[in-house]
């Protein structure tokens, strides 16, 4: 099974990259939502997938016998709670930069790192689109 | 005091700090005593923890009744002991700094909480021993940063937020992603076990592939060369305290975590690493100061020093020496003092002289002489000047460079140190010497005219430059201590021993 999730692990990755590189914050989001879920998955592909027994230990006994491995499953809830979070406030701020800058454009945005003057061939087009 | 306490205090200030200020969200001054009690709590507890770890000996405790390696641990060693204390005098020192009215108007948005809240990060960073924890801490210091850097919600600041988060969140996935895979090939997450069976493994090019990673997704933090974006495309948008902390403590916990992976855990093929961080010091240097060098606006000109001085904290890793490591530690912690200073003492211009930009101020030497000289101190220090405290940690990590033959490495110390002087005459001749523009003699009369604002912003700057100039004069102590704790961080026994040995501290946290 693992060389199926591994094979996921990365066409996810690529996906996430793809999306990154895009222009588009919208698409940005996207990415960094996938890539998120990438790393989940790498979690629990690298802690083996053996058994689907649950880790629960029997009542009367001491161990647990082949049962599947709690560790990742404790490591990828915390990584999906903290993603959301973040994910949550990404798109909080992607909305109102939005709103305030009036693009979605990630090229556009150079209110913090406004370019000398217009000289270049990219502002005159920012410019011209305004 | 029992091990348990001393490495619990610091993180149970600033969260106490974050849980009261969430519980008094709309009451502006309990908000502020709340957060400046916990500073001064982590400061206090800070300087117990550092003084139980003076002599050489880590603490280590677990949490939760589980033993290490399957419980949480942490761990204290004289490195991770002294970053705690910076980042209690940092949290007291801009914490009455930032009471000036700069975020007056965003106070009851959580600025209280995110502070508290970003230093509970930095410190669970400083002091964990658990890799998986350490991402948790990470997000936490993250999570605020993003909130304190788009607290005031104007457009420069959302233009600024959205690539600081998201080469940021990247960068944090990304180290996650290197932390299931190192969870893969050795089945533990405990830092000190980790030392244990990473040197056991088979197969060696994978752990040396892992390290690599570990160095991309902690130099992205640390903002080194090629991946500092993030850095000088947000820190100048936020206002002066939040800009200062961030610039003490953020991209520091990248070079602690780099520092930290490196001596313990990915030591084992220093020939192969060695160079590769060679190589980005240099870059990472010579590119911040260029960068610096093509700027007018002081917050952004002290941006890109940041960048430039991450390089020489990296020649620890690069040469790894007793000394080089030891320097790098000095470095450290010199460089969170003065560079946090400048900062504020950017927020003081902006105040007396009505800008940030170095075009539209000037005559600030004629008319405050004093705060003249109070840029001076840090000015002079960040580019190493003796007898200040940038001279002696300069002085420790070229000198290892050189005695470990990595000439070019010194020289690009060397000159970066010169241009970095460039910089810091350029912000002196603008700012402070040349004639002063008509519309600055408004703002100076407000300053002038407004004691407590200047109490509170000249008493931490003060003594910010107070402790510069005791590190310059007094460099002795210092010195041993970092080169005391540089000689721990290579021995990793101590570490191990700390968290698996028969140690008492761990019985005594399972009653």
């Amino acid at each position: 099974m693992e060389p199926v999730f591994a094979i996921a692990f990365g066409v996810m990755v690529a996906v996430a990259a793809y999306l990154l590189m895009s222009r588009n914050v919208l698409r940005i989001v996207l990415g960094l939502l996938v890539l998120g879920n990438a790393a989940n998955l790498s979690i629990f592909t690298a802690g083996r997938l053996e058994s689907r027994v649950p880790p629960l230990v029997p009542a009367g006994e001491a161990a647990l016998a082949g049962g599947a491995n709690p560790l990742p499953q404790a490591l990828i809830l915390t990584a999906i709670v903290i993603s959301f979070a973040l994910v949550a406030f990404t798109v909080v701020l992607f909305e109102s930069a939005h709103r305030r800058l009036g693009t979605l454009d990630a090229d556009a945005m150079r209110e913090a790192e406004p370019l000398p003057q217009a000289t270049t061939k990219k502002s005159r087009k920012v410019e011209e689109s305004a | 005091m029992s091990a348990h306490i001393l490495l619990t205090l610091p993180i149970l200030f600033p969260a106490l700090g974050v849980a009261l200020c969430a519980l008094f969200w709309s009451n502006k001054p309990v908000q502020r005593i709340v957060s400046l009690v916990a500073s001064v709590g982590l400061l206090g507890s800070a300087l117990a923890l550092t003084a139980a770890v003076y002599d050489g000996t880590v603490l280590a405790t677990s949490f939760g009744n589980w033993d290490a390696p399957f419980g949480i641990v942490f761990v204290a060693d004289m490195f991770a002991a002294a970053m705690v204390l910076i980042t209690g005098i940092m949290a007291v020192a801009i914490g009455i700094y930032g009471l000036n009215g700069d975020i007056e108007p965003r106070e009851n948005a959580f600025y209280h909480l995110l502070y508290q809240g970003l230093l509970l990060g930095v410190t669970g960073a400083f002091l964990t021993g658990d890799i998986f924890n350490l991402y948790v801490w990470f997000e936490i210091m993250l999570i605020s940063s993003f909130g304190l850097l788009a607290l005031g919600g104007t457009r420069a600041q959302l233009d600024a937020g959205i690539k600081y988060v998201t080469l940021n969140l990247i960068a944090t996935t990304f180290f996650l992603i290197t932390v299931a895979f190192l969870y893969g090939i050795t089945g533990t997450l405990n830092m000190a076990d980790l030392a244990r069976v990473l040197p056991t493994l088979e197969n060696q090019g994978l752990v040396t592939t892992l390290a690599v990673m570990f160095l991309m997704a902690f130099g992205s933090k640390a903002a080194v060369f090629p991946l500092f974006y993030w850095l000088p495309a947000a820190y100048h948008t936020a206002s002066a305290p939040i800009v200062a902390i961030f610039a003490a403590l953020l991209t520091k916990v990248g070079v602690y975590a780099i520092i930290r992976t490196f001596t313990l855990l990915f030591d084992g093929d220093a020939g192969y690493t060695g160079p590769i961080v060679a190589g980005i010091a240099i870059f990472t240097m010579v590119t911040g100061v260029l960068g610096a060098a093509a700027h007018f606006d002081i917050r952004r000109i002290l941006s890109f020093h940041i960048i430039s001085q991450i390089g020489y904290m990296l020649f620890g890793i690069a040469v790894a020496t007793p000394l080089a490591v030891g320097g790098s530690i000095l470095y450290v912690i010199h460089h969170i003092i003065v560079k946090a200073n400048l900062f504020l003492i950017a927020g003081v211009i902006e105040r007396a002289g009505g800008s940030f930009d170095l075009k539209k101020l000037g005559g600030l030497y004629a008319s405050l002489p004093m705060l003249g000289v109070l840029f001076l101190i840090p000015a002079l220090s960040l580019a190493g000047l003796p007898p200040l405290s940038g001279f002696w940690s300069k002085f420790t990590v070229i000198k290892a460079s050189l005695d470990a033959n990595h000439i070019a490495l010194a020289v690009s110390g060397l000159l970066v140190g010169l241009l970095t002087l460039y910089s810091m005459l350029k912000i002196w001749n603008e700012a402070f010497w040349k004639a002063a523009p008509a519309s600055s003699a408004e703002p100076l009369r407000a300053w002038q005219a407004d004691r407590k604002t200047r109490l509170l912003m000249l008493t931490p700057i003060v003594a910010l430059a107070a402790i510069t100039l005791t590190i310059g004069l007094f460099a002795e102590p210092f010195v041993d201590f970092s080169m005391r704790a540089g000689a721990q961080l290579l021995d990793k026994t101590s570490y191990i021993d700390a968290v698996f040995g028969p140690s008492q501290n761990i019985t005594e946290v399972n009653p």
